[in-house]
């Protein structure tokens, strides 16, 4: 079990509680939280919020919640819900936010396994999935809901109103003045502050368990790298169950002090976002990418002149905007320009998506487009990205101001350390690891070694610069003969930042060189191609022409040539190629829903590809069978040319 | 659910409408109670929106009597309708394509106004007053509707489901007694008309509107109407609660079909 006896704080305030309280005495009246009601910004202040906490949490003992008890929590981002949490850690408690898309039964497995008795949701929606649970939850003995819409026929006595237990919460503080008080005495950071479900996508979902002391150190952490202040603002818009919400919009908020914001509606968070134009920003890479496509079709859409200036002036960001953002020397002409186009250009830009007062923006959870990610910085919004999972409360690894590359997420946070297996794992050490999964001690121990370090099952590796580089889950790294790693996600992702390549799929694995099949993407190509007159009837005719396969194998080539840059995954360079005949497709099983490619089942379907990939023929006929949307069958069939591509000399020899 | 059924509020007495030679609506009587849902479903043609149209004021029946509270009705034109507390939507949807979402149904509030123009226009004193509190009411429609998100939209631009909700929430934004709605469903998808169907109940239930809709999906009606009254070709075939129309044979030959 991971230690934290050496975790130290000043002032003492080592649990949450005692920081919101902390707050409400230092600064009552600066603004703690906001939401949208009514078309109305609404404010809390820290005052406000620990009054409430206050009622929430002596209402809670009121109805029988006591130290220990999991305090469910489902719902979308609502001022009273993070309140609550602070309430039931008032009490000793562990509040439990679940995934508030989540149907019925899905919610049933967590709340079985947390033997949760109290459970506070948001609306007549999420009680409805309650009542249809609460019968195989044979713990569940309160529900509490935050809007009563839609209420007025409930009248089981197990349901409250949020305000009705506010109510009771007052009358028992009165009765028991001394009580809350002496119950925020007596938390420990060595508690367990907050339980949040890994999803579970192999398995069942196990909960993670942090400890005040875990969280702390790790919003810290955050806090003092990225010199946040108190008065910044942040737009919490992303699922509560998540570890980066309750990272940013819960832990960091406590501990920096700065000010959450709710949007009105799941609908609205792009609005929101304009009318608060927060300082600190976290947004999967979809989000920025949805961003950008809807700013360049807009600017499709302008007239000549701002098409113009709109060109000029983002050629001048994305040769000087990095550098700019960093601090590095740029000639004193590009900076002119960059100035006059900041006024022009940028700023605007940044105000219409919601960004002009960003100080910090973070993204992770994918491999994010090195374009997309310098487009961001160009125009002065400084993106960065950072590491981490559940278990170490997403803080491992995150990149500091001007030391920022697409590539890789960083360097070790304050206070973590990183070492690399011999498999490639990456594994981690720091305060900010889990106590333990609830109720399963097999799987700490499965995931945490005897030496303390938590296994992360990433596959990465350090760069000259001491940045930590994902390239992949560790289960599908594998070795090429000669015994250099291989990587297979980490090449596919790379070939499908061009915009041409829709899928992906690399194979070397015990072979001596490592060979790829290819899908192009038809809307890109297909537009390339008209653009180049080059007739085509559909997916397997556009694919089999020379030109396409030209364009594709300029593409892979590019990627051999930044592969050889790097001495650990320069042995992977692509040697041959072949543009499938059919675009992969989760109803023939070669993707799964969530279109991840299904490797080893392609590998065994398209045997004969593979071989003569190898044998290094220079075309295969292949006929595979395919499934329609409508469930017919049909056969496709293909003579496929396979392609040599040029690699490159490794630049420096792996040690 | 626990809302209570009240007494009569609307008495339609042996209502009959020519357009010259043309019957329209012969010797119809029905009548609708405080607080409960009330469809109006026929065949195409069957006089049905013309029935709403006698309701609200903008048709003149030449027979009949109409009792709003057991007063008889004079002959009325829809805006003095509105103000007894009559609202409607269209079954062609009558926004103002141009204007916002908030505007549209700030439109609806026209008639609870009561400061002058000129006030208004310079946004002073009263006027400013007057309009804070007609603003309330009309974002709590928007809360209540579920469109935040299309608050500040060109209604113009919003997908047809969504317009037919911004109209709901114009009728909505009267605080009316009595809201006809002209088919609230036609042309939506299934999820629209769930969405559809859980607003009116919603308006029902909460604010106690008595509710008559014209409305061709028989699934809907028999699922929301407390009542459900028949017309084909002008006359009044049915009368009842939906399990009652549905067994009534004339309605099966008439509506449904002799197939069904």
């Amino acid at each position: 079990m991971p230690t934290q006896a050496n975790f130290s704080s000043l002032d003492g305030l080592h649990t949450f509680p005692r920081l919101l309280f902390h707050h409400a005495k230092t600064r009552p009246d600066a603004p703690a939280m906001r939401e949208k009601s009514l078309g109305i910004w609404q404010t809390w202040s820290w005052a406000d919020v620990a009054d409430r906490v206050r009622a929430l949490a002596c209402g809670l003992a009121a109805l029988g919640f006591k130290r220990g008890d999991n305090l469910a929590i489902i719902g979308d981002n609502r001022p009273h819900l993070y309140m609550m949490m602070t309430a039931a850690q008032c009490l000793g408690g562990v509040p439990v936010p679940l995934y508030q898309d989540a149907v019925a039964n899905e919610m049933l497995f967590v709340l079985q396994d947390a033997g949760v008795r109290f459970v506070v949701v948001e609306d007549q929606e999420q009680v409805d999935k309650m009542l249809e649970v609460k019968d195989q939850v044979t713990t569940l003995e309160q529900i509490v809901y935050d809007d009563p819409r839609g209420m007025r026929h409930y009248n089981q006595v197990f349901l409250h109103d949020i305000h009705e237990l506010m109510e009771m919460g007052r009358i028992h503080d009165r009765n028991h003045p001394d009580f809350l008080n002496t119950e925020v005495e007596k938390g420990h950071f060595d508690d367990v502050s907050v339980m949040l479900y890994t999803s579970g996508t192999t398995g069942k979902p196990k909960g993670v368990c942090q400890t005040h002391a875990a969280f702390i150190a790790a919003a810290q952490g955050g806090v003092q790298v990225d010199k946040m202040t108190a008065d910044g603002d942040i737009l919490s818009y992303l699922p509560m169950a998540w570890v980066g919400d309750h990272l940013f919009s819960f832990a960091q908020a406590m501990v920096a002090g700065f000010t959450i914001n709710c949007p009105e509606s799941a609908e609205t968070v792009m609005t929101d976002l304009r009318e608060i134009g927060p300082t600190y920003y976290f947004a999967p890479p979809r989000v920025f990418e949805s961003l950008l496509t809807s700013v360049m079709i807009r600017m499709e859409d302008a007239g000549q002149i701002k098409q113009k200036l709109f060109h000029h002036f983002m050629a001048v960001a994305k040769r000087c905007g990095g550098d700019i953002l960093d601090g590095k020397p740029v000639a004193a002409a590009d900076r002119f320009q960059y100035w006059l186009g900041n006024l022009l250009i940028y700023g605007p830009l940044r105000n219409v998506l919601g960004m002009s007062r960003i100080k910090v923006a973070y993204t992770a959870g994918a491999a994010i487009g090195p374009e997309l990610f310098a487009f961001y910085r160009s125009i002065g919004i400084n993106l960065k990205q950072l590491y981490g999972q559940t278990e170490t409360c997403a803080y491992v690894c995150l990149q500091p101001d001007g030391q920022v590359k697409s590539d890789t997420v960083g360097a070790p946070a304050p206070g973590v350390e990183i070492k690399i297996a011999d498999n490639g794992e990456v594994l981690v050490k720091g305060p900010m690891l889990l106590k333990e999964y609830y109720k399963r001690p097999d799987a700490t121990a499965e995931t945490i070694n005897p030496e303390g370090w938590f296994m992360t099952g990433d596959a990465g590796f350090i760069d000259e610069d001491g940045h930590l580089k994902i390239i992949d889950r560790a289960k599908d790294v594998g070795k090429l003969a000669n015994g250099a790693m291989f990587a297979p996600n980490y090449i596919e992702n790379k070939l499908k930042f061009f915009q041409h390549i829709k899928e992906a799929v690399c194979f070397g694995h015990d072979r001596a060189e490592v060979c790829a099949f290819i899908n192009i993407d038809v809307g890109a190509v297909g537009n390339w191609a008209e653009r180049r007159n080059i007739a085509y009837s559909g997916y397997a005719d556009l694919a089999g022409k020379a030109q396409v396969l030209e364009l594709i194998k300029t593409c892979i080539e590019e990627v051999n040539a930044s592969l050889a840059h790097d001495a650990m995954v320069a042995d992977s360079q692509i040697h041959r190629f072949l543009v499938l005949h059919k675009e992969l497709d989760p109803d023939d099983d070669e993707l799964t829903r969530t279109r991840k490619v299904r490797r080893n089942f392609i590998a065994e379907k398209y045997k004969v590809l593979i071989d003569a990939l190898y044998e290094g023929k220079t075309n295969q006929y292949i006929e595979t069978e395919v499934k329609f949307e409508d469930g017919r069958r049909g056969k496709v069939a293909a003579d496929l040319k396979i392609i040599d591509v040029k690699t490159f000399p490794v630049a420096r020899k792996a040690a | 659910m626990s809302r209570q059924i009240g007494d009569v509020i609307l008495d339609l007495q042996s209502i009959s409408l020519r357009f010259g030679g043309v019957k329209a609506l012969t010797d119809i009587s029905f009548d609708i109670r405080e607080h409960e849902v009330r469809a109006i479903i026929g065949p195409n043609g069957a006089g049905k929106s013309s029935m709403l149209n006698v309701i609200n004021g903008v048709y003149h029946p030449q027979d009949g009597k109409i009792l709003y509270r057991g007063v008889e009705r004079k002959k009325m034109e829809p805006h003095m309708a509105a103000s007894t507390g009559i609202a409607r939507t269209f079954q062609n949807i009558a926004l103002f394509k141009g204007m916002s979402v908030l505007d549209n149904i700030m439109t609806g509030r026209t008639l609870k106004m009561k400061s002058n123009l000129l006030l208004q226009a310079l946004w002073f004193g009263p006027a400013q007053k007057e309009e804070l509190e007609h603003r309330r009411k009309v974002e709590e429609i928007i809360d209540f509707l579920e469109i935040q998100h299309i608050r500040k939209t060109p209604v113009g631009r919003l997908p047809y489901g969504l317009q037919k909700r911004v109209d709901l929430g114009r009728a909505l934004a009267m605080e009316p007694q009595i809201l006809l709605l002209d088919e609230p469903m036609a042309g939506m998808n299934v999820e629209e008309k769930q969405d559809m169907c859980r607003f009116i109940l919603d308006v029902n239930d909460q604010f106690g509107t008595t509710i008559v809709l014209i409305e061709h999906d028989m699934g809907v009606v028999m699922d929301i109407s407390d009542r459900v009254v028949v017309l084909d070709y002008g006359k009044k075939i049915g009368d009842g609660l939906p399990d009652e129309v549905r067994a009534n044979p004339e309605v099966i030959k008439a509506y449904l079909g002799a197939g069904h």
